[in-house]
Order: C-alpha cells, then sequence, then structure tokens
C-alpha cells in the first residue's frame, strides 16, 4: 500500500509545490505506515526527493516531448496508482495538477477533493478539510470511492524535509490518443508565478493608469514576489487576465499578499482570502480591504510604496 | 455542429455564505443564484459560434426546478433549447456522470463546461466529462477559433499560455478571457420574450454512485482587527512584517 504523488518540473526541475506535495504525503503516509511513490516526468535532480521523505521514484522520460500530454501523464501515472494499489493519490494546485486531478481520478474510477487544505481529518473513511465558495467556507467532505484523488491548496501544508533516500526506477511514458497537438508555449520565463509565490504584490485602480505600473514591479523585485492586479484592472486592459486575481481570476494563497489601491471588493477578498498575512495601501481609510487586513497603511500609494521598495531594497544590502 | 454548454446554478459573486442545520446544508434564503460566471463565458462563446458556423447550442444543467431561471437566462441570451437533468448532485463526479449519460444518448461536436463553479469549485466536471467520453479536454480555455474542423486554442499556465490545435470533438474548459467581459451578453426584451418559446426539456437522472458527500461547512476563523501603521512610519511596518508576522 502506497500513497501516490505527482511530482510536477520544470525544465528538469521540481517545483516547489511538488515539494510540499511530496511533504504532505509523507506526513500521511507515516500517519498510515504506507510508503510515498513518486511519479516524476523528466527530472533532471532527483536526488532532492532524498530530502523529502520519497520511498521510490518513477521517473518517467518523455523523449523530448516537452508538451504537458495530460491523455498521457495521465495514463502514465493511472497505472502506477493501479500497480502500487495505492488509496490515495496526490497532486498539487498548479495549472498542470489541477488539469491532470480529474482526468485521472476519471481514468481509474477514483473520487476526486480539490482545494485540499490541511492533513485528512480521518482515514476510515478518508475524510478532508477543502475550501469552498471561494474561499468563503470550508467544507469536511468524505469520500466513499476506494481511491481518492486529492489536490493541496499552495502554501497550505508547507515543505517539511524528512531525509531518506529514493529509490528511482524508471517508468514508462503509456501512449493515450489524443487530437490536442500543442503548437507554442508562451510563458513570462524569468518571473515568479502567482501560482508558485510566496509574497504576491497586487494593484487596483488606485494606481490610475498602467503606466504607474512599476511601482508594483519594483517592490515585487525587491521581495522576489508575483504580481497580480484586481478585477477592474485587468477588465480595463492595464494589466493581462493571466494577473487577475479573485473569484473569476486567479486564487491566490500567498505567504504575504500587498494590496495596493486595491478597493477590495468581496469578490477580490474571496480570492485571496487563504493568503495568511494580508497588507494593505490605500488612500481611503473606509476601503472594505482594511477590515480583511492584518496590516494597513493608510496613504497615498505614489508615496508610501516608492518608499517601502527604498527601506526594503536598503534591509537586502 | 452540436454544442452543448453546462450551467451550473450559483450563488452571486457577492453573496454572503451562511450555514443551517448544525452547518450541514447551505442557507439558499435571501441568495440571488446567477449562471456560474465560468459557464456565462463559455456560453457566450457558444453564441458567437452560433452565427459563425451555425452551431446548434444546447444548454444543460444537473439540477431541481430551482435552477430553471438560470435556464430560461441561457435561452435569452441565446442558446436555442435547454436541458434540465433532475437530480440534486452531491458533487461533481456525479454531475459528470449524469452529463456523460447524456452525452452517450445525444452526439454533441463541443462541450463547453466552466473552469470551475464558485460555490463547490470542484474543477472536475470538465475533465472528468471528457475522460468518461474519451475526448480531449482543455482546462483553462482562453481562446477558441474554428476553421472548418479544426480548432485553435489556448489553454492558461501558470506564468503564460500554451496554444494548442484539435479537432472535433472536444471538451473545454471555459475561464475568463474566452470573451472579453464587455462582451458578455446581456438579454434584451426580444431574446426574453423568445426564451419563454424555446424548448426547456427536463430528463430523469440516471443511477449513480456517490463519491463524497459534504459532512460539515466551517467559516473561516473571524480575523482580528487591522494593525494600522502611520505612513510616515515605513520602518514600523517592516519590522511588524519580519518580527510579528515573520513573512521575511
Amino acid at each position: 500500500m502506497a500513497v501516490v504523488v505527482y511530482l510536477e518540473s520544470q525544465d528538469g526541475q521540481i517545483k516547489k509545490a511538488a515539494l510540499e506535495v511530496a511533504s504532505y504525503a509523507r506526513a500521511i503516509a507515516d500517519a498510515q505506515g504506507l510508503n510515498v511513490i513518486g511519479v516524476g516526468f523528466n527530472i533532471e535532480n532527483p536526488e532532492q526527493l532524498n530530502s523529502f521523505g520519497i520511498d521510490k521514484l518513477h521517473l518517467i522520460n518523455t523523449q523530448g516531448d516537452t508538451f504537458f500530454d495530460v491523455a498521457r501523464y495521465g495514463e502514465s501515472v493511472a497505472e502506477i496508482v493501479t500497480k502500487e494499489k495505492a488509496k490515495l493519490c496526490i497532486v498539487s494546485a498548479s495549472a498542470n495538477g489541477r488539469y491532470l486531478g480529474p482526468i485521472l481520478a476519471a481514468k481509474i474510477n477514483a473520487a476526486y477533493l480539490s482545494n485540499v487544505v490541511s492533513l485528512p481529518t480521518q482515514y476510515e473513511p478518508l475524510q478532508v478539510k477543502r475550501s469552498c465558495f471561494t474561499n468563503k467556507a470550508f467544507n469536511i467532505t468524505q469520500s466513499h470511492k476506494e481511491i481518492t484523488v486529492l489536490s493541496l491548496s499552495s502554501n497550505s501544508f508547507g515543505l517539511k524535509e524528512k531525509p531518506g533516500t529514493a529509490e528511482v526506477i524508471e517508468g514508462s511514458y503509456a501512449s493515450a490518443t489524443t487530437s490536442l497537438k500543442v503548437n507554442a508555449v508562451d510563458k513570462t520565463s524569468d518571473k515568479v508565478t502567482i501560482a508558485d509565490a510566496d509574497i504576491v504584490v497586487s494593484g487596483g485602480r488606485g494606481l490610475k493608469g498602467p503606466e504607474h505600473w512599476h511601482l508594483i514591479e519594483d517592490l515585487a523585485d525587491v521581495l522576489g514576489a508575483a504580481t497580480a492586479c484586481s478585477k477592474p484592472v485587468s477588465d480595463m486592459g492595464w494589466r493581462p487576465h493571466s494577473e487577475h486575481v479573485g473569484q473569476t481570476g486567479k486564487p491566490v494563497a500567498s505567504n504575504l499578499y500587498i494590496a495596493i489601491g486595491v478597493s477590495g471588493a468581496i469578490q477580490h477578498l474571496a480570492g485571496i482570502n487563504s493568503s495568511k498575512i494580508k497588507v494593505v495601501i490605500n488612500s481611503d481609510p473606509e476601503a472594505p480591504f482594511f477590515k480583511a487586513a492584518d496590516y494597513g497603511v493608510v496613504g497615498d500609494a505614489f508615496e508610501v510604496v516608492p518608499k517601502l521598495t527604498e527601506k526594503l531594497k536598503a534591509r537586502k544590502v | 455542429m452540436n454544442v452543448l454548454v453546462c450551467i451550473s446554478n450559483v450563488p452571486d459573486t457577492t453573496s454572503k455564505i451562511n450555514f443551517k442545520e448544525d452547518n450541514t446544508v447551505f442557507e439558499t434564503q435571501g441568495v440571488q443564484f446567477i449562471i456560474n460566471p465560468n459557464d456565462e463565458f463559455g456560453l457566450t462563446r457558444a453564441v458567437w459560434l452560433q452565427q459563425k458556423v451555425a452551431a446548434k447550442v444546447t444548454v444543460v444543467t444537473v439540477g431541481n426546478a430551482s435552477c430553471e431561471p438560470i435556464l430560461r437566462k441561457c435561452l435569452a441570451i441565446g442558446a436555442d433549447q435547454a436541458i434540465r437533468i433532475n437530480a440534486e448532485p452531491q458533487d461533481g463526479f456525479e454531475v459528470a456522470a449524469q452529463l456523460t449519460a447524456l452525452c452517450q444518448t445525444n452526439s454533441y461536436d463541443l462541450i463547453i463546461a466552466g473552469r470551475e463553479s464558485i460555490d463547490y469549485n470542484g474543477g472536475m466536471v470538465g475533465g472528468m466529462l471528457a475522460t468518461n467520453l474519451n475526448m480531449p479536454y482543455v482546462a483553462n480555455c482562453i481562446q477558441l477559433d474554428i476553421e472548418g474542423a479544426k480548432l485553435q486554442l489556448q489553454r492558461e499556465i501558470d506564468g503564460g499560455k500554451e496554444s494548442l490545435q484539435a479537432s472535433l470533438p472536444i471538451v473545454i474548459g471555459a475561464q475568463k478571457g474566452l470573451v472579453e467581459e464587455k462582451d458578455l451578453i446581456i438579454p434584451n426584451m426580444r431574446g426574453i420574450m423568445q426564451a419563454r418559446q424555446k424548448p426547456l426539456e427536463v430528463i430523469p437522472p440516471i443511477e449513480t454512485e456517490t463519491a463524497t458527500t459534504v459532512e460539515i461547512f466551517e467559516k473561516p476563523a473571524e480575523k482580528g482587527p487591522v494593525k494600522l501603521i502611520d505612513a510616515d512610519d515605513i520602518d514600523g511596518l517592516i519590522d511588524l512584517l519580519e518580527n510579528e508576522a515573520k513573512v521575511f
């Protein structure tokens, strides 16, 4: 018996979200006396997994195919779940993790539970706590199936190192027929993504126009943070859709969320509610965001933000 | 070309979320229900296909009679016909099972589901339905164009987008970006009048197994009041973030 984890990598490097999923699986395996079996594709640094308690890694080489072929990935992971007689399979909440999870679950006739925020509250039968109503609430959900696929919310468990030795065995890249073909991947490569970021700096209408976005970007740079924006900002085309966070945009579950000139509409707050510490900088003391934030500065973003950036820069050197 | 758009009936985005019966049931009283926003982006694109390639657009929901107003709204927006599968599903697994049965009876070339519903946020119906039907699935779809039998699609990925090519049949997970917010269709009086004449068929559900059940709901812990820092005291803010919140 085992817990299977899908270990997402990018350009051969294991992603942080994958290490979090590995940490989470290790904790479950320790509580249940199970092994943690990883499934990874094209990972070049599998030795890193020795620090995260993976017992065995099925390392699959896609033979130069860099496309995330969800049908083949799903089939490959499904075969390993079946072979290892796993009752639990865990994926991250990255775009690819969420893409893979339901497809994998359907292939192995498993239950699927997304947005899981903590270790199972009970094992027999399995119950987990997950967020719902876009972070306005949680629910405890019970699985009635023999196998369950869980998607773990980012930053909900954290990285927990546990030394061990991962036995690496070569896995087979399963075949699957699909009419899908990737033509191109367009990625802002050196930037931290909202999904991966520990810190997110977000701007709203209070910044008065896209020409002022250097304020957000400079602060994000010094913090190694991802940049985000409110819905009106993306609707007006000041920033791309991919930066829109909130109920109909991306969810944010960072350790620190800094909102600048964002009033804090209920839909925005729902989307960022899973972030641990929230800071608001806004000139309007009545802005609803102050009710949701941990720390607030009532002040002009055009004065406060450059000062904050400078001081953080000075502190770093 | 037959297009099926899967619709979820969800609380309005501004709704306050409350529970009753010892936190086991969502309190619907006083809650306005709307078309799930992700589904509405999908429906809008389907109506565009109806005009571009004379696609026939069917909307479907799995739910009780209380879901009919939003199906009528979909018809007013432009869908040709509506189907309500008369079940009260426990989870997305069951919704996918009901929709699978429908798609095995009727044949659809393009099936559009929302990326996720904004109530239970399961995010599983599209992927499961596609897999059950042995069709490809494109999640987080932000572009869909059609040229003959060829589709050009884009999937939003972490930090960017992926451009894909596919052929029919296919299932996509719609979200914001598939159409612009300003292109969402607000039904006019003519549309609303026509919607009353369009067919809304109620069909019985199939037997399904239960995959998951919600045992209890919880609301997030009440948070303490915000700590205000003077705009001149940026050092104070940094100090609190470093030593109290410990985020650096």
